[in-house]
C-alpha cells in the first residue's frame, strides 16, 4: 500500500444486512425442545445399526443414513469431554466472560452436547461431572438456553 | 488419471486491511498476474472457478461481484464456496472433464466484516449458534481435546508459532513475520483456553489465483509446469460433539487417497515440503498426524526433533503458514501457490533446496471438519 | 479423456410454501433418500456430493460441511457450489465434471432452499453492489419488470400473451405430484391478480417454496448397470455474463446470456433447428414474460415471435416443443433446487419416468437455468449414449 495512504482514513460506507430468519425446528427437534421446556427432560434418538444415542436427537443417522425412530431419555448429568474457557467478550455471547463452552456427554448418550459452564471454572477439567441447570419455568421458550448452563458437581 | 498441471500462480501480500483495494480489484490483479505468470491471455482461459463466501462479502451470490474481474465474460464459469483448495479441486475436475484451461481465483477481505459473526454462522442455528460459539472458541475446544488425549503441553504447541512466524520473515507476502521466543508466545494474551493470541492466526485481506491446464497445454507453458500427482478431499461429521475432535479421520482418508494416487507408500520420505493449514498452532501437529507423517499424538515431537524446521528433513510451512497470514478461503489456495513456488525453485529465501514433491493442504468447516490434500510434483504421473 | 456421464436417478420433496415438520437438513435427507430409491442405490454407493443453495436465504455458512448428516456426506468428499438462481444448473454441471474427470463413478448433486425461513426480498437485495447498485435495486421483480416492459414496447406483446405462459405451466403442474402450486389458473385469474410492478402481476410470477432436489450422475459403464435408460449429458454451457445490473439493461438485444449459452450447446451436439429437434424443454422461467422472450434466445422462434409461438400452442404438451411439463418455476420455486429441478425433470422425461407428465418418446431434452444478473445455463440430455 502506498506510503501516503498509511495515515489516511478512507471514506467508509457502513452497511448492515438486515435479514430476519425464522428456522423451522422440525418434528424431531420440537419434541426435544418441548421436553426441555415443559418437563426438564433431555431426550435423544438411538441408531440401532450404529448402536449410538444422539443428543440432540437426530431424525436420521448421519453415519448410516437410516431413519431413526427410537427415542431414549438420557440423564441430565454427564461428563465434560472437552472444554474451553472464553476470556473475551462479544455481543453474541449469552453471558459475560469468563465462561466456558463444554462438550458434555450426558449419561446414556454417545456424543457430546455443546453447552455453557459459567461457575466454578477453577474446578473445570476434562472428565469432570456436571449437571444441567434449567431456567425458571416462566423463562423457558423452547430454546437450547432453556437449559441455563451446566453446573460442576 | 490424465496428467494435469498448474501453469500459473499469483498471490497478494496479505495485510490486516487493504483499504485502497476492493476485493474486485484484488481478483482482477490476481487474475492478471496469474495469466502473466503463465504467459497466457484471458482468451486462453476456457473455464473459470471463482471462490468466495456470501457471509464474508456480505453479498448473496457473492460470485456475481467478481465475474468481470475474473474474466468471466462469455466463458463457462462457476463458484465454489469453501476454501480455495476445494475450489481448485473442482477446477481440476473441469480440466480432467474436458472444460479446457481453467482459472481458479479466491478472495476475502476479513477487514470488511466481523469474522466472529461470520464464523458463528457456521454453527447449527437451532442447537449451537445462540451459544455464541465461533471459529476461535470451537478451535480452542479441539485444542483442549487434542492436548488432553495425548498429554501435549502448551509449550510444545507454542514452538510451532515460533517456527512459523520466523519462517514468515523469508516470505514477502506474509502479514506477520515475527522473531519470537517461546516466552513471547506463552505470555501473549489468553483468548480462549488454551489458545493465546500468538497461537492464533490473524484476520487478513488477500487473494490468490492458479491456472490449471491439461498435458498438451502444460507442455507449452512459459514456466515449468507443476504436476498434480494425487489429490482428494473428505468431510467428517458436523455437529460439534458428534466426532472425536482429536482424531482427524477425514484428513486421514483424504491423505491416504492422495498418496495412493501419487504412488507414494510412505509419506515421510515421499514428500520434500509441506504447506498445511495451521489456523492455530495446535493444528500443525494434529494435521501432520492425520496425513500419516507420524503416529497419532507424535506430531509435536516432529518439531522438537527438528524434522519440520526449515533445515529439517521435512520442512513444514516455510512460508510462515496460515499463522502468519490468513485470508479466509484464500489461505488454502495460497498453500498450493507456495508449493508450486517451492517446486519451481522460485521460493527465494524460503526455498527448500531440491524440493521435487510437495504437499499442499486446506480445510473447510468448523475445527477442520473437511480436508483437501494435494500432492504436487515436478514430474508427471506415470 | 473425459468420461461420458449420465443421470441415473432423481428425487425431490413435495414442494410446499412451508415445511414446518422438518429442519433444513431433514428436508435434504428426504430428497436424497428418494433419489437413491429411484436408482436403487444406497448412500454407500455415492462417491462424492455437490450441494448448493443461496446462503442468505437460510443463513447457514459453509453449507457443505453443515449438511453432511442430511446430504449423506459423512466421510465423503463434498463441496458447495452457489451461483444464485442458476445454482441448480451449476450443481448438475459440477457433478458432471466430477464424474467426467474419471475420478468419481457416482456423484450426487443436491439443490435445496427453505424460502419460508427468511425474507426473500431483503436477502436477494444483498446480491447488489452496496456502493453502486443497492440503493436502486429492490429485488428480483422490479428488474424483471423493466425487462418485460421493454419487451412489450419492442414487439407489441401484451399482458395477455404473457399470461398464457402461466396458464400453460399451472395446467401442467396438475400432472406433477411434487409441484408446489397445483391449482390451475385461467387467463382471467392472471389478468385479475394484483399488480406488483407493471407489467408483472401476482399471477405472472413464481411462488417461494421449501423444497429439495437430488440427482445421481454416473459414469459410462456404471450408468448402464443402474438404469435401463440413462439420461446422457451431451452438452452444457454457462454464461454468467454480467456483474453490474446497469450492464444488463440492453433488453432490446434479447437475453444475451441465453443466446450465447444455447448457441454453444447446440453447436456442440449439432442442433440446428431446436424447436423441431428437441422433444421437450424444461425452462427456468421466473415469470411469464420470460416464457415469450427467452424462447427467442433459445432459437425456438425468431425475435419478437415468442407471443405468437406460445399463442399458437407450440409449447403445449401436445405441441411441437412441450415446455415445462413439470409446471416449471411458476409452479415451484425453491431457488437453490429450481434449476436442478429443470435438469431432473428433463432427465425424468428421457428416462421415461414422467408418468402423467411424460412427453411420449422424449429422447432429446433441454434444461435451462436463470438467475443472478440475467445469467443463463443450458444443459442438453439425450437418451442416446454420445
Amino acid at each position: 500500500m502506498a506510503q501516503w495512504l498509511e495515515n489516511v482514513e478512507p471514506l467508509t460506507l457502513k452497511g448492515q444486512i438486515a435479514v430476519p430468519y425464522t428456522w423451522w425446528v422440525g418434528d424431531t427437534g420440537s419434541r426435544f425442545l418441548n421436553a426441555v421446556r415443559h418437563e426438564e427432560k433431555i431426550w435423544g434418538t438411538r441408531c440401532e445399526t450404529c448402536d449410538a444415542v444422539f443428543v440432540p436427537p437426530k431424525k436420521n443417522c448421519g453415519r448410516c443414513f437410516s431413519s431413526l425412530d427410537q427415542w431414549v431419555e438420557v440423564g441430565t448429568e454427564g461428563m465434560v469431554t472437552a472444554y474451553t474457557i472464553v476470556r473475551f467478550d462479544h455481543p453474541m455471547h449469552p453471558v459475560k466472560g469468563p465462561f466456558a463452552y463444554a462438550l458434555i456427554q450426558l449419561d446414556g448418550a454417545d456424543v457430546g452436547l455443546l453447552h455453557l459452564i459459567t461457575e466454578d471454572l477453577d474446578k473445570l477439567t476434562n472428565g469432570v461431572r456436571v449437571k444441567a441447570r434449567f431456567k425458571e419455568k416462566s423463562q423457558r421458550t423452547g430454546h437450547i438456553l432453556d437449559i441455563e448452563n451446566f453446573q460442576i458437581i | 488419471m490424465d496428467n494435469i498441471a498448474i501453469v500459473g500462480i499469483a498471490q497478494t501480500k496479505y495485510e490486516r486491511r487493504k483499504k485502497d483495494k476492493t476485493y474486485l480489484d484484488l481478483v482482477y490483479e490476481m487474475t492478471t498476474a496469474a495469466l502473466d505468470d503463465a504467459g497466457l491471455t484471458i482468451n486462453d482461459i476456457d473455464s473459470v472457478v471463482t471462490v468466495s463466501n456470501d457471509f464474508l462479502d456480505g453479498r448473496t451470490i457473492s460470485g456475481m461481484a467478481v465475474g468481470d474481474a475474473a474474466g468471466a465474460y462469455d466463458k463457462n464459469i462457476s463458484t465454489v464456496e469453501g476454501d480455495g483448495t476445494f475450489g481448485a479441486f473442482y477446477g481440476a475436475m473441469r480440466v480432467l472433464g474436458g472444460a479446457g484451461t481453467t482459472l481458479v481465483v479466491a478472495h476475502s477481505k476479513g477487514s470488511e466484516g466481523d469474522i466472529k459473526t461470520v464464523t458463528n454462522a457456521m454453527f447449527d442455528p437451532i442447537y449451537q449458534r445462540h451459544l455464541g460459539i465461533e471459529g476461535i472458541t470451537s478451535s480452542a475446544i479441539q485444542a483442549n481435546a487434542y492436548m488432553h488425549k495425548y498429554g501435549i503441553t502448551e509449550e510444545e504447541l507454542a514452538a510451532v508459532s515460533v517456527k512459523n512466524h520466523a519462517n514468515a520473515m523469508n516470505n514477502p507476502h506474509a502479514q506477520l513475520p515475527l522473531d519470537l521466543t517461546l516466552g513471547d508466545v506463552m505470555d501473549s494474551e489468553m483468548i480462549s483456553d488454551p489458545l493465546k493470541k500468538l497461537d492464533c492466526s490473524p484476520v487478513s485481506d488477500g487473494a490468490a489465483a492458479i491456472i490449471i491446464a491439461d498435458e498438451e497445454q502444460a507442455k507449452k507453458a512459459k514456466k515449468p509446469p507443476v504436476w498434480i500427482k494425487g489429490f482428494a478431499h473428505c468431510a467428517d461429521e458436523y455437529l460439534l460433539g458428534d466426532r472425536d475432535l482429536a482424531d482427524p479421520r477425514a484428513l486421514r482418508e483424504a491423505a491416504e487417497k492422495a498418496f495412493a494416487m501419487a504412488g507414494i507408500d510412505e509419506p515421510m520420505g515421499g514428500i520434500d515440503v509441506v504447506e498445511l493449514y495451521d489456523a492455530f498452532s495446535y493444528m500443525e501437529p494434529l494435521w501432520l498426524e492425520g496425513m500419516g507423517f507420524c503416529a497419532p499424538g507424535k506430531g509435536a515431537q516432529l518439531l522438537l526433533d527438528g524434522i519440520t524446521a526449515m533445515d529439517g528433513t521435512l520442512p513444514v510451512n516455510p512460508s510462515g503458514g496460515v499463522l502468519s497470514a490468513h485470508a479466509v478461503l484464500v489461505a488454502g489456495l495460497a498453500r498450493i501457490v507456495e508449493v508450486v513456488e517451492q517446486l519451481r525453485g522460485t521460493a527465494g529465501a524460503r526455498q527448500v533446496k531440491g524440493a521435487k514433491t510437495g504437499l499442499a493442504h486446506g480445510i473447510n468447516g468448523p475445527c477442520g471438519q473437511s480436508h483437501c490434500v494435494w500432492i504436487l510434483s515436478k514430474e508427471m504421473r506415470g | 479423456m473425459a468420461q461420458r456421464v449420465a443421470i441415473v436417478g432423481t428425487g425431490q420433496t413435495d414442494h410446499k410454501s412451508h415445511r414446518p415438520d422438518v429442519s433444513q437438513r431433514e428436508m435434504i435427507h428426504e430428497a436424497v433418500t428418494r433419489a437413491l430409491k429411484d436408482c436403487e442405490l444406497s448412500i454407500k454407493d455415492i462417491d462424492a456430493i455437490i450441494i448448493g443453495n443461496m446462503d442468505h436465504f437460510e443463513s447457514i455458512n459453509y453449507v457443505d460441511t453443515w449438511s453432511v448428516e442430511g446430504s449423506g456426506g459423512v466421510m465423503k468428499p463434498i463441496i458447495k457450489i452457489s451461483t444464485g438462481g442458476t445454482t441448480g444448473a451449476s450443481l448438475a454441471i459440477g457433478a458432471y465434471y466430477y464424474v467426467a474427470s474419471g475420478m468419481f463413478d457416482k456423484v450426487l448433486a443436491i439443490g435445496w432452499e427453505k424460502n419460508s425461513e427468511s425474507d426473500t426480498t431483503s436477502a436477494i437485495v444483498t446480491c447488489s453492489d452496496p456502493v453502486w447498485d443497492r440503493f436502486s435495486y429492490s429485488g428480483a421483480i422490479p428488474s424483471l419488470a423493466s425487462e418485460a416492459s421493454a419487451y412489450m414496447e419492442q414487439y407489441g406483446a401484451t399482458q395477455e400473451d404473457a399470461a398464457r405462459v402461466a396458464v400453460r405451466d399451472r395446467k401442467n403442474a396438475m400432472n406433477n405430484p411434487h409441484a408446489h402450486l397445483r391449482r390451475p389458473m385461467s387467463l382471467e385469474d392472471v389478468m385479475n391478480s394484483p399488480m406488483l410492478a407493471y407489467p408483472i402481476k401476482l399471477g405472472d410470477v413464481c411462488p417461494r417454496s421449501d423444497g429439495a432436489c437430488a440427482v445421481v450422475l454416473a459414469a459410462d459403464g456404471v450408468a448402464q448397470k443402474i438404469t435401463p435408460k440413462p439420461a446422457w449429458f451431451i452438452a452444457s454451457s454457462v454464461r454468467h455474463t454480467y456483474t453490474w445490473f446497469g450492464d444488463s439493461t440492453n433488453y432490446n438485444e434479447g437475453l444475451v446470456s441465453l443466446q450465447r449459452a444455447s448457441s454453444e450447446a447446440y453447436e456442440r451436439v449439432g442442433i440446428k433447428n431446436p424447436s423441431e429437434e428437441l422433444d421437450v424443454a424444461e425452462l427456468y422461467l421466473p415469470y411469464t414474460y420470460a416464457g415469450l422472450k427467452y424462447i427467442e434466445a433459445l432459437g425456438f422462434c425468431g425475435p419478437g415471435e415468442g407471443a405468437r409461438f406460445v399463442g399458437d400452442g407450440h409449447t403445449e404438451m401436445d405441441g411441437k416443443i412441450p415446455v415445462n411439463p413439470s409446471g416449471g418455476v411458476i409452479s415451484t420455486n425453491c431457488i437453490g433446487a429450481t434449476a436442478l429441478l429443470r435438469v431432473a425433470e428433463a432427465a425424468i422425461q428421457i428416462m421415461g419416468k414422467g408418468d402423467k407428465r411424460q412427453v411420449p418418446d422424449a429422447n432429446l431434452a433441454l434444461a435451462t437455468g436463470f438467475g443472478g444478473c440475467f445469467w443463463s445455463d443450458v444443459v442438453i440430455l439425450s437418451g442416446d449414449r454420445p
